[in-house]
């Protein structure tokens, strides 16, 4: 009989580097960095890691399979695998590592996240090259497959252009003010909502700040049984649910698909509530970190978890509900938008944080008293997508 | 007897002003303007358009065989034809030809399609003829170049204008000419090309042809034959034969401007669509030599209708308001390459593989749940998850009937202007398509005025060129808002 994850393992180490255009690091200077960070806050050495999951991409220069984690940590002669799945990838990296501690087949793990996207001298996310393939593929970016989302949404639910694109502006305005307050945040710099609507279109409707950067950027946490949590960390943070859930693709060639929700963040959130038992989401979570790539991505998360009721996210927005302030915080650490966004890394980024906060070591961006955190990762684009969705609490 | 069936024929959407090259460069300012080819379009596009135009109500069973003239053939070794039929889903077991080298490859290309119906070995050929030939910057020739293209079906059954009778003329004289690695049109000294050329072959080749069938200018409804470069020479041709200005039909120079070898076709279609029975027609082209033709309308000519043709075409356009579009579009000038991933090569592979989806716009239809579906073949993508063998709907596997897209009307579902996406055409237009009879699914769309985009656009589909990389011109569909919009309206 299939059991739920909860309370049977727990986070006792994370660490996470600063996000950013870091010319003068590598991907295993990334690496070292996290690495050593949950290292320390778990106290524990390298040659306690039993076994090992690294997420990283293969869209950029990161991808080098299980020897991207033991090379650079020089780990000796211990399992290690790699884990692609999209925007999902950190996140499914620790699901995976979690599979293993509860199963009782390690004691000690770790899990890293990795990326390293600048040096490809790019705009924008590196998607595309490698095999030789058909090519007939539209001509699009990750902007413009989001964007079409906003054109959607805006469509359906009556927005003019002007008050689409202040609503999503808002919950951009939000998120930069967040990193504001966060060292190791890609962008630290607080927006005004001008800045926000003058600036150029990348993808209409889609402008400049309703796009997360590319980062190069590590986070890492090591796993140990739930039982065994306090002999390594005084406050540790206990998993209540890991879910994926990958679509089947079939939205860009079903006419019944609404392109105004994504159903593999509706059905995760969904599964994770079920596995963490949480009855009234909006009620019981206390902070959210989610995958806001972009402005209208944020929005439809809201309703997809049902944090809002179905077209009626603006209310929430217009109502400050996300803010740090608010009633149910989301991006406290400045999202995707700000904090940065290198993919492999990100869902571990996301734990971070809620890691940070469940602990009450987040700084000026502490919220009080948070009881439960959760973290949404989404690779691909809303018609066929993986979504990741984990819930985790200070209490066991 | 053996004559044409039915007509098509494409003009692109764009158009510049003459003016804009005189701004570019000063010098001298003809009037009127010319259609200029966007950026996805070449000869095999633009033939592709004018012969799905000219099958408008037939059966493409009905074909035995494709020719494709121009003197702009995308490829040096590879038949145009060839993927003109694949795109057109005609049977394989049809002849296929390409005929170029000449501005009279349409012609010419007729004149053969007529001697295979003659002599029985082919029942219905369809000529498409096609050209998008280049001046170089600053010249008259890049005043006067347009780009465009015509399609006949010949054949022996319901035709609308008989050809009774033909004469041809070869003249080796090279007055403008492209060696094998021209981009640009070259000419000699003018008045001795027209003189020695043009104004001495096509009056020749007509008046003879008059001649061998005892007919004198009177005799015609209409004269319709090519104009050279220096449009002037056209009317002289007709006041030398006698012919009455109303006689002769307009070589569009004001309007298309020289389309080259499919100048004169371009006009027998327009010729055509005015046309009454028993309407006696001299059909002329011109080029290293001339070839004539006798022509006469029959009681189907009034009949045929519904085709975009010469005038629907015509009257639907978009102004190319600055010439360094121009220059962009047509790939004269050098730009910087965006910072965007570069792109993998392309598949021959899979290409093959996918050549139905990707050439003829093949989806399928599910015989369980009837649901038509399409799935974009790019294998690089997560998504390209074709032949579709489970159905997207009620997954039952391998139920499929042929389905195909290329003729079915759609509706924008959703869109974006993708600024990021590197475009000659920015900013690149991305829609979600709704088909009217059920299926969905992404392209980009081209000849569009960005501003006028909208959630519930009406639109169809367009076989275009996505790029040209590393010796592949990649051919696949694209939509575009429905270009004549009488149609949707009637």
């Amino acid at each position: 009989m299939a059991e739920s994850i909860k309370d049977k393992v727990a986070i006792v180490g994370m660490g996470c580097t600063k996000f950013g255009e870091l010319w003068d690091k590598g991907a295993s200077d990334l690496v070292i960095e996290a690495a050593y960070e949950a290292f320390e806050d778990a106290g524990i050495d390298p040659e306690d890691i039993q076994a090992c999951w690294i997420g990283t991409t293969d869209v950029a220069t990161s991808g080098m399979a299980g020897l991207g984690a033991s090379a650079p940590l020089r780990l000796q002669y211990k399992p290690v695998t790699r884990v692609e799945n999209m925007c999902a990838t950190g996140s499914d990296a620790l699901r995976n590592a979690c599979y293993a501690v509860a199963a009782k087949v390690y004691d000690v793990v770790l899990v890293l996240g990795v990326e390293k996207f600048k040096d490809t001298g790019q705009s924008g996310l590196a998607v595309g090259g490698g095999m030789p393939a058909a090519n007939v593929y539209p001509n699009t970016t990750a902007p413009g497959m989001f964007a079409m989302m906003a054109t959607k949404y805006f469509t359906r639910y009556g927005l003019s252009p002007e008050e689409g694109k202040t609503m999503l502006a808002k919950i951009v305005v939000k998120s930069h003010y967040n990193g504001s307050l966060n060292p190791k945040a890609h962008f630290q710099r607080a927006i005004t909502l001008e800045q926000v609507l003058n600036a150029p279109i990348i993808a209409w409707p889609l402008g400049l700040f309703d796009c997360c950067g590319v980062s190069d950027g590590a986070a890492a946490a090591i796993v140990v049984p739930a039982a065994d949590a306090r002999k390594f960390q005084i406050d540790p943070v206990f998993i209540k649910a890991l879910q994926i859930c990958v679509g089947p693709a079939e939205g860009m060639a079903r006419t019944d698909y609404d392109y105004t929700h994504v159903e593999e963040t509706y059905r995760a959130g969904m599964a994770a509530y079920a596995e963490a038992g949480i009855k009234k989401p909006r009620q019981e979570i206390s902070m959210a970190e989610v995958h806001d790539c972009f402005s209208i991505t944020e929005a439809v998360i809201m309703e997809d978890l049902q944090f809002s009721p179905r077209g009626k996210v603006k209310e929430d927005i217009d109502a400050e509900t996300f803010t740090l302030q608010g009633k149910l915080p989301v991006q406290p650490d400045g999202g995707l938008k700000c904090f940065g966004h290198p993919v492999g890394a990100s869902g571990l980024r996301m734990m971070y944080e809620i890691y940070k906060q469940l602990q009450g070591k987040a700084g000026p961006r502490q919220i009080e008293n948070p009881q439960l955190g959760l973290t949404h990762n989404m690779g691909g684009q809303p018609p066929m997508c993986t979504v990741s969705c984990v819930i985790a609490g200070l209490k066991a | 007897m053996a004559g044409i069936v039915s007509y098509g024929a494409y003009i692109p959407l764009y158009r510049i002003n003459r003016a804009e090259f005189n701004r570019a460069w000063g010098g001298f300012a003809l009037p009127g303007e010319t259609a200029v080819a966007n950026y996805d379009e070449d000869s095999l596009t633009m033939a592709m358009e004018a012969a799905t135009d000219c099958l408008k109500g037939f059966d493409s069973k009905y074909v035995d065989g494709l020719f494709l003239a121009t003197t702009t053939c995308p490829y040096k070794e590879r038949l145009g034809s060839s993927i003109l039929a694949a795109a057109l889903d005609l049977p394989s077991g049809i002849r296929t030809m390409d005929v170029t080298g000449t501005l009279r490859a349409g012609t010419t290309a007729m004149a053969a399609a007529l001697d295979a119906i003659n002599a029985g070995s082919a029942r219905n050929v369809l000529v498409t003829v096609a050209d998008c030939r280049l001046g170089a910057p600053s010249g008259d020739f890049e005043q006067v170049l347009g780009s465009g293209a015509a399609a006949l079906l010949l054949g022996k059954e319901s035709v609308i204008a008989e050809i009774r009778g033909s004469y041809f003329l070869s003249d080796e004289f090279s007055g403008v000419w492209r060696a094998d690695g021209d981009i640009f049109l070259r000419s000699w000294e003018g008045r001795m090309v027209l003189d020695k050329g043009y104004s001495s072959s096509l009056p020749e080749v007509m008046a003879t042809l008059m001649q061998k069938y005892g007919l004198s200018p009177d005799d015609f409804a209409k004269v319709v034959y090519d104009a050279p470069t220096d449009v002037r020479r056209h009317a002289a041709v007709a006041r030398n034969l006698k012919f009455d200005a109303s006689q002769v039909q307009d070589p569009m120079y004001l309007t298309l401007g020289n389309t080259g070898a499919a100048m004169a076709t371009m006009m027998l279609v327009a010729a055509l669509e005015e046309a009454t029975p028993g309407d006696r027609m001299l059909f002329a082209s011109y080029g290293n030599g001339a070839d004539a033709f006798l022509l006469e309308t029959t009681t189907a000519v009034e009949n045929l209708g519904g085709r975009r043709g010469i005038k629907r075409h015509m009257e639907s356009k978009l102004m190319l308001t600055n010439y360094e579009t121009y220059l962009r579009w047509r790939g004269i000038i050098p730009l910087e390459a965006a910072r965007r991933p570069e792109q993998s090569p392309t598949s021959i592979s899979a290409l093959w593989r996918n050549r139905k989806e990707i050439l003829a716009l093949y989806g399928v239809r599910c015989l369980n749940c009837g649901t038509p579906q399409y799935v974009n073949p790019s294998s690089s993508f997560t998504t390209g998850v074709t032949p579709v063998r489970l159905c997207v709907v009620c997954h039952a596997k391998d139920q499929f009937e042929p389905y195909r897209f290329a003729d079915k009307k759609a509706t924008v579902f959703t869109f974006t202007q993708d600024n990021l996406a590197a475009s000659p055409d920015p900013p690149a237009t991305v829609t979600v398509v709704d088909f009217d009879e059920g299926g969905r699914a992404v392209f980009d769309m081209t000849d569009r005025d960005p501003a006028q985009l909208k959630v519930g656009m009406r639109v169809e589909m367009t076989f275009r060129k996505l790029f040209f990389d590393r010796g592949i011109h990649n051919y696949y569909w694209k939509t575009r808002p429905v270009r004549c919009q009488e149609e949707e309206d009637g």
